[in-house]
């Protein structure tokens, strides 16, 4: 289990304990955490569960593959040095303390 | 002012959308949810992947976890539908005999799997496939020992059941009655594509082939599809996707106008001032096209919903998304940004042969839409471009080196965002620090590949 925060673009803050096989976007979802979309589902196919990593992470992500890179072309709102997919954020342990920034819009 | 009430007929992804939407607006008003299917609105997409291999486990395909439902105040009514409308009292009766209020009504009654209307269509081991009843139907059946499939309709759900069906193991004909598959979907370029990895994969698909009849044994279980041309195949499943039937009774009955669809304006409002539609059941005069439509997809439920969710809390506009589809089957990830039909120019960009390229559709030198296949960041910026409006000739798409990576970047419409700017931490994370990358995990690399 980790905790992970989600900060709004408003400057709200949710912080949830998200459960290992989720996903950060899985983890959203489940706890009904607003500014999340994934119409796909979690496939790495709409480009609708966009985060912004915190920019002071340290925190061990899995590298972005050539899908996730493609599919961060078709976001909303800017992709940024710090844009991942949440979909392909697996959560783990170590990624307990967690922080992601929401866009404004997701599509 | 916002009414008082809103009644949602229908609990798939247009219909829970709207529900979500509507407390997203902060609208406070009594929302109730009504929808046959008993487990509440679920994801559609993996119960023709994922669900069927096990890879998208059961509790993944709810589309909202059930505190959504009491967190939002959100009265969801599942194993009943709206049977009748009374739009002089503002009443909606249920099957369950219930009798419940609106302000405003929003049809969001989906589709049903279209009959195949030949003899033995109703043999045990004949199915078609909607909810996640009928998926829980065949992933039992998929997860046994293997069978003989025969998928009817090379449509989408048809050929991600093949795709799906082959991964699994099991021997996979499919027949279709076009002289090509997805002819209404997709250009011969990427429609040949997909079959031709159906047949690499060793699914045998049949085009421009009919089937005449289905034979069963004397327990009434099916064992033979026979084509129009006198040929029989084997079978011990049959899965019929042939499209599907949108579900206007409770509109027919309300006295709205009814033609494949309900009938609504620009702004997804039947003639009735409180009454709208919305997602696959919604027939609504497409921007970009001007043609009257239903489109069945997530994004236009999602885009739709919203856009009714709107005009209820009395911000009407008419409805613009740039319609966008997405397929899975095998390693090959399709996806379609805008209409393509009606196009009278194409061109082609990346690699046909090793399967990665886009086929860019124009009309009268208009960009209408684009195909992808293993393309995604295509995708995505052709989706934005055609939001924005923003021109690209098909002479300016064949200069050596075009590359739409490369084209400014179009901004985000309907609600053109600024730039985000990322801040640094307030609250630093507390967890040891280590390395900042490693190696993707395998479950994401497994959904990548099986869960669409």
């Amino acid at each position: 289990m980790a905790k992970i925060t989600y900060k709004h673009p408003n400057g709200t803050v949710t912080v949830v304990d998200v459960e290992a096989p989720n996903t950060v976007m899985r983890g959203a979802k489940l706890n009904n955490v607003d500014g999340i979309e994934a119409q796909c589902g979690g496939s790495a196919q709409c480009g609708t569960c966009h985060v912004y990593v915190d920019s002071a992470n340290t925190l061990p992500l899995p590298a972005m593959d050539e899908v996730e890179d493609d599919v961060l072309y078709g976001t909303a709102c800017e992709r940024t040095e710090f844009s991942r997919l949440s979909c392909q954020l697996p959560v783990t342990e170590e990624l307990d303390g967690l922080l992601v920034h929401l866009p404004e819009a997701q599509s | 002012m916002a009414p008082h009430a809103v009644v949602v007929a229908g609990a798939g992804q247009a219909g829970l959308e709207t529900a979500a939407a509507l407390r997203a607006r902060g609208y406070t008003g009594r929302v109730t949810l009504v929808g046959d299917e008993p487990p509440g609105p679920c994801h559609r997409p993996p119960l023709s992947k994922g669900y069927l291999t096990g890879a998208v486990p059961a509790e993944d395909v709810p589309l909202r976890p059930a505190s959504f439902y009491a967190e939002q105040d959100v009265e969801l009514l599942t194993g009943t539908t709206v049977v009748s409308v009374d739009r002089e009292r503002h009443t909606v009766l249920l099957e369950s005999g219930l009798r419940l209020p609106y302000g405003a009504l929003v049809l969001a009654t989906g589709c049903r799997p279209r009959p195949l209307p030949v003899p033995g269509a109703s043999l045990h081991g004949v199915r078609t496939l909607r909810g996640l009843a009928d998926a829980e139907v065949l992933r039992r059946a998929l997860q046994g020992p293997p069978l003989r499939l025969v998928v009817v309709g090379a449509g989408f759900v048809g050929l991600e059941v093949a795709a799906t069906a082959r991964g699994l193991g099991h021997e996979v004909t499919v027949v279709e009655t076009q002289p090509r598959a997805l002819t209404r979907a997709l250009t011969p370029a990427v429609s040949e594509r997909i079959v031709a990895e159906h047949r690499a994969q060793g699914v045998r698909v049949l085009t421009g082939r009919q089937v005449a009849v289905l034979h069963g044994d004397d327990r009434e279980r099916v064992r033979a599809v026979e084509l129009a041309d006198g040929e029989r195949i084997g079978a011990d499943l049959v899965v019929v996707g042939i499209g599907v039937l949108p579900n206007t009774e409770p509109a027919r009955a309300a006295g709205l106008a009814v033609d494949d669809g309900v009938l609504v304006d620009a702004g997804l409002r039947t003639a009735d001032p409180d009454v709208w539609a919305v997602g696959d059941c919604a027939s609504f005069p497409e921007p970009r096209t001007g043609r009257r439509m239903r489109l069945e997809s997530v994004q236009n439920a999602t885009d739709q919903a919203r856009c009714v969710a709107a005009a209820i809390c009395g911000e009407p506009h008419p409805y613009t998304a740039v319609p966008r589809f997405w397929t899975e089957q095998y390693a090959l990830r399709v996806q379609m940004a805008g209409l393509t039909s009606g196009h009278d120019e194409t061109v082609t960009v990346g690699d046909v042969a090793g399967g990665r390229f886009s086929v860019l559709c124009f009309r009268e030198g208009r960009l209408i839409g684009v195909e992808s296949v293993n393309r995604p960041a295509d995708h995505g910026i052709t989706a934005r471009l055609l939001a924005a409006g923003t021109a690209l000739s098909p002479a300016a798409a064949r200069e050596p080196g075009f590359d739409l990576k490369k084209l400014p970047r179009a901004p985000h419409s309907p609600t053109a965002s600024p730039a985000p700017t990322v801040p640094t931490a307030p609250t630093s994370p507390t967890a040891p620090t280590s390395p900042t990358a490693s190696p993707s995990g395998s479950r994401s690399e497994e959904r990548l590949s099986v869960h669409a």
